[in-house]
């Protein structure tokens, strides 16, 4: 491509920007109480149009560049060498699973006891691991069972509302609910899935979104159980297996930091609550791998592979789905009642659709069925917009941009290897047994 | 009786404007196999288009009533097409032939992009509307209650009627039809023969949010207000009626559209409205049990 091609093409595209841009950015509705008023801005379509124009022919030269690189990578080297070198990150997704776990579980197991883990820092961190939760749990019906759900967080709030509500009316304790909870979600899950997961994947998708939402309307509406738009405030607080975490315990009691002889404060909680979700989480993925050993496990992966041949196997798909379905929403409701217990306050506002699409993307964005790159995705989606707290206006369009670029900069995933279940056995020369 | 009648022409507009946005995903369904999610975000951009058009119509002069409408029909009709038109070339043609679930999040991420692009562009409040075209005819005259037939409801079915006769047509009988109709089927082997697939997947995105303009313009006209958040739930209803159609099927989209539109004015006219949105879900759930397909979708053979 010539110059003048590359500057005609960024022209072009400069152009495109700055006719979308003329009705929604160049005029600016005014309420003035009666018909609308209008305010131009006409310069903000000029700079977007240059950033269009530089972006674009910027973009145009990076691409020539990359395919120029690779171009000569495989004239230097031979084709298996040349693939070999063609995208650092997937050799990185291979080892991601064997040494990328066990350095992130270290280091999850000591951050509050480093010395930049404010209060701030743990909250975050136990933020994140809700996320990686959920990411984990739909991952084993994304990823591994290949259906595609799109109303997950439903399960997330009956999870949530479960512990609320059992809490709330029968004083029932955290960890009393937290089975409960699970068993709640999962029976959602049966009662959702037994009639759609017949039908083919698409349509799955726009039943479950469908059912998120008739969830989140019914929780908004119900208001005699649920207490509608207010929601549930005061759920109870997990206590350390009985002994509250209060500064001032009820008669008869001891508070944590007396039985433990330490100072009073407030960060002991969430440092505790900090290591449930860890341990939750840690249970999902200890699970997960070893489900995938077991012949449910295989009969879910086999299914996303090739449904004809599992049904040639005598593999029942709708019960198989089924199960997938079912421990996924499963996961989804411990979460949903750690959520609940940690917040003290749930409202339907918590379990939007947003959620559900936010739970997707990390289990897509973090290269299906790769448990590292979920923590990864996780990580990266729920402190980007942290991050952007400042340019609080502006982190959505950001979170949405990110969404949209990475997708186009890696479809597969930002960690894209997937473990085998099986492998055949080596012999000494590094080949496998026929 | 009158009440009927009335929740009948209700629940007919309604179900012909959802019955507009669901062609947009029909369609693409059809030739691409994706859930666009951005739709109801560009059926959004269209009423927004169509609120600033009209303010600026108003400042600048021009109040003959058809004049305005026919111009900002025009104006709404071409920049949401070319929002298609972007959002397809930025978004979905880096990723075709990749995997099944990239596109959906890539069109998740453009959802949100797009929602809080107009947000921040034209603020969170409600945009509110002057009434244009007022009036309409009196039906039926009751003892406490008189139906009534607004211009206003005539238009957006008279409408919707031709676009959908001249949709048919186009699909039917000009070369770019043919061209969709050969993509659907089978895009490599139309590749060869020849068919410029890129752009017939362009064109077929431009069509689809030119409809999803037109379906904004009418909504803004006849609920007077806009925000940001419109296009979520339109977009998931009208892709409901996609669904309830028969996916891929034109004729489904628009069947699936009117039921929608009646099942919900019914629903919050005999029952309750807060649940109308329960109610749209259950029924498509109901009929996807006993017809997998939807109601108008043909049954898919699947070869190992």
């Amino acid at each position: 491509m010539s110059v003048v091609d590359r500057l005609r093409d960024a022209l072009m595209a400069a152009f495109v920007a700055a006719v979308l841009a003329l009705p929604l950015i160049g005029f600016e509705t005014v309420d003035t109480g009666g018909p609308l008023g209008i305010r131009t801005r006409f310069d903000w379509i000029a700079y977007a149009a240059i950033v269009v124009f530089l972006g674009r022919f910027g973009m145009r030269y990076a691409l020539d560049w990359r395919r120029r690189y690779r171009e000569s990578l495989v004239d230097k080297l031979d084709p298996v060498e040349a693939i070999k070198h063609k995208s650092l990150l997937s050799d990185l997704g291979r080892k991601a699973d064997k040494w990328l776990m066990p350095v992130l579980i270290g280091f999850a197991v000591i951050l509050p006891f480093m010395p930049f883990a404010t209060r701030t820092v743990v909250d975050l961190a136990t933020v994140v691991l809700i996320y990686v939760m959920l990411g984990w749990g739909l991952n084993i019906v994304v990823g591994l069972a290949g259906l595609l759900d799109l109303g997950y967080v439903a399960f997330y709030a009956v999870g949530a509302y479960t512990y609320a509500l059992l809490s709330q009316h029968f004083g029932f304790s955290f960890w009393l609910c937290l089975p409960l909870a699970g068993l709640f979600a999962a029976s959602f899950g049966v009662i959702l899935g037994f009639p759609v997961l017949r039908l083919r994947g698409d349509y799955l998708a726009i039943v479950t979104l469908g059912f998120g939402e008739i969830i989140r309307i019914v929780l908004l509406n119900w208001q005699v159980v649920t207490g509608g738009p207010n929601g549930i405030s005061g759920i109870q607080r997990p206590s350390f297996f009985g002994i509250p975490f209060t500064n001032s315990p009820p008669e008869g009691t001891k508070a944590f930091h007396e039985v433990f002889g330490l100072e009073f404060a407030s960060v002991h909680r969430i440092i505790f609550l900090y290591y449930v979700i860890l341990v939750l989480a840690l249970v999902t993925n200890l699970f997960t791998n070893r489900i995938r050993k077991l012949p449910v496990g295989r009969a879910w992966e086999a299914l996303r592979e090739d449904e004809i041949a599992c049904k040639a196997l005598g593999i029942n798909p709708t019960n198989t789905k089924l199960t997938a379905f079912a421990i996924g929403a499963m996961f989804g409701g411990f979460a949903g009642s750690f959520f609940a217990t940690r917040q003290g306050f749930i409202s339907p506002e918590s379990f939007t659709f947003i959620e559900s699409a936010v739970i997707l993307a990390i289990v897509v964005l973090g290269g299906m069925g790769s448990q590292a790159g979920i923590v990864l995705a996780a990580a990266f989606l729920t402190l980007l917009p942290e991050i952007a707290r400042e340019f609080s206006l502006f982190r959505m369009l950001a979170f949405g941009a990110a969404m949209v670029l990475i997708m186009v900069w890696r479809p597969q995933g930002l960690l894209s290897h997937r473990e085998p279940t099986l492998r055949l056995p080596r012999t000494a020369g590094g080949e496998a047994k026929p | 009786m009158e009440y009927f009648l009335q929740q009948l022409i209700n629940g007919i507009t309604l179900g012909a404007v959802y019955a507009l946005i669901a062609i947009g995903y029909t369609m693409v369904y059809g030739i691409i196999g994706m859930i666009n999610f951005a739709h109801g975000e560009i059926y959004m951009i269209g009423a927004f288009i169509a609120v600033i058009s009209f303010a600026v119509l108003g400042l600048v002069g021009v109040t003959w009533v058809p004049l305005a409408l026919v111009i900002v029909l025009i104006v709404s009709m071409v920049i949401t097409g070319l929002y298609g038109w972007t959002v397809e070339r930025i978004a979905y043609r880096p990723l075709r032939g990749s995997s099944r679930l990239a596109p959906l999040i890539s069109a998740i991420g453009m959802s949100i992009f797009l929602q809080n692009y107009v947000q921040i562009a034209q603020g969170a409040k409600i945009k509110p509307l002057q009434p244009m075209v007022r009036g309409g005819i009196e039906l039926m005259k009751g003892e406490t209650f008189s139906v009534t037939l607004s211009y206003l409801q005539i238009m957006i079915v008279l409408l919707t009627l031709a676009l959908m006769a001249g949709f048919s047509w186009l699909i039917a009988a000009t070369p770019l039809g043919r061209a969709q109709r050969a993509c659907e089927q089978d895009r490599t082997m139309a590749a060869l023969l020849g068919v410029n697939t890129d752009r017939t997947i362009s064109l077929t995105f431009v069509l689809g949010a030119v409809l999803a303009a037109v379906a904004g313009v009418m909504v803004s006209l006849y609920y007077g207000v806009v925000d940001f958040y419109i296009g979520f739930l339109a977009g998931l209803k009208a892709f409901t009626a996609a669904v309830l159609g028969g996916i891929g099927s034109m004729q489904g989209a628009m069947l699936g559209g009117l039921l929608i539109g009646l099942i919900e004015a019914f629903w919050s006219a005999y029952f309750s409205i807060e649940y109308k949105d329960v109610a749209v879900f259950g029924i498509l759930v109901v009929v996807l049990i006993f017809r997998p397909t939807g109601l108008l979708g043909r049954p898919e053979v699947e070869k190992v």
